[in-house]
Order: C-alpha cells, then structure tokens, then sequence
C-alpha cells in the first residue's frame, strides 16, 4: 500500500512523538535540584544570594519542565494520552492518600523518623512507571 | 465497541502500521481500535470513516441496538 489517507489531507505520516526534550528538561530539573540542596552547603556556603539565584534556576528549569510536559502530552495520539492521564490520576491519589498516612505515622508514634519527602517522590515515581505498564499492557 | 476495521484493512491488504499512518496515530492505537479495546473520540472514528470512504455507522457497530 502506497498512498492511503489522501482523502484526508494527505497524513500519511506515521506518529512521531519526541521524548528527548522532556528528558532534558527534566535531567536539567534534576541538576538544578541537586545544586540547589548540595551547592548551598559544599559550595558557597549557604551565601543567601547564591541560594536565591540557584532556587530561581530550580524553578524556572520546574517551570520549563512542566511546559514541555504539556507539549509532549499534546503530542501524544488519544489512547497513549489516555493511558499518560490515567498513570497521572493514580499518581496524584496515591501521592495524596500515601503522603498524608505517611506523614502522620511520625504523629501518632508508629515511625521514629521523621518522614521525608524523597520518599513519597520514590512512591509516586514507581505508581506512575507501573500504571504506565498496565494502561499498556491493557491496550496491547 | 466491536467495528469492521480488520475486514475493511484486509479488503485494502493494509496493515495495522499502514492503517496507523494513514491515521496518524500510533500502531498500538490502531491496534486497541480494531480489537476493539479502545473506543476512538468522534474525530478520529469520522477521519476512520472518511478513510474507507464509509460512514461511521457503516464501520462501528452500536452493540446496545443489537
């Protein structure tokens, strides 16, 4: 088959979604998080306008990073949106439902610690990557 | 939602990724669509049908009718 879809404006192009921008980005977002937290006390020793040039960097790389997010679920065909939005759904209940019991384990004496937030990202890093897989394996 | 996209693809010796092209989406979308796991939004179904030159009702079936 040579030429189907011309009656349709000739797209006849196949889906060609580009993931790198968002992985730059949020490699970027990353790094900036990491300046942010270890620059402060292993470089410039908490020096206040250091700090507040590298927590602007932190947003503005968060900003740009949410901003190519939506362009890439633009660019997403309606069933791989659909699966995204869902993983995302999940994410956002589990993060909101996981957080707040975590958050009084501390409270009502069942942890020691006290509760981090690396951990609840850890938490909806692994909700989001395993409901990506099901919503996958569930159109295959 | 069951359609006659498999017979209508088969008629015209596509494939999926054939099908996926024309449609631009993904092969994984083409493919839920025709098995029917995925129920299309009403531009893609109307972009389907114009595609084999049919109506939507002529493609998918209404299984609540039947």
């Amino acid at each position: 088959m040579s030429n189907i879809g011309n009656n349709d404006g000739g797209c006849d192009q196949h889906r060609n979604v580009d993931i790198l921008p968002l992985a730059l980005w949020t490699l970027g977002w990353l790094a900036s998080t990491v300046l942010l937290r270890y620059g402060t006390e292993y470089i410039w020793d908490y020096l206040p306008i250091y700090s507040i040039i590298a927590l602007i960097l932190h947003l503005l790389f968060g900003a740009a990073m949410i901003v190519v997010n939506i362009k890439y679920l633009s660019q997403l065909d309606e069933l791989q949106r659909k699966i995204t939005m869902d993983a995302m759904g999940i994410t956002l209940g589990v993060g909101l439902i996981a957080g707040i019991a975590y958050e009084q384990l501390e409270d009502i004496k069942l942890i020691a610690f006290e509760p981090s937030i690396s951990h609840l990202i850890m938490i909806m890093a692994i909700t989001y990557v395993v409901s990506i897989l099901i919503g996958n394996r569930k159109y295959k | 939602m069951k359609n006659r996209l498999k017979v209508l693809r088969a008629e015209r010796d596509w494939t999926q990724a054939d099908l996926a092209n024309a449609l631009t989406v993904s092969r994984q979308t083409a493919n839920a669509i025709e098995k029917g796991k995925f129920d299309p939004s009403l531009p893609l179904a109307f972009k389907i049908a114009r595609l084999f030159n049919l109506t939507v009702e002529d493609i998918f079936i209404d299984e609540e009718k039947i």
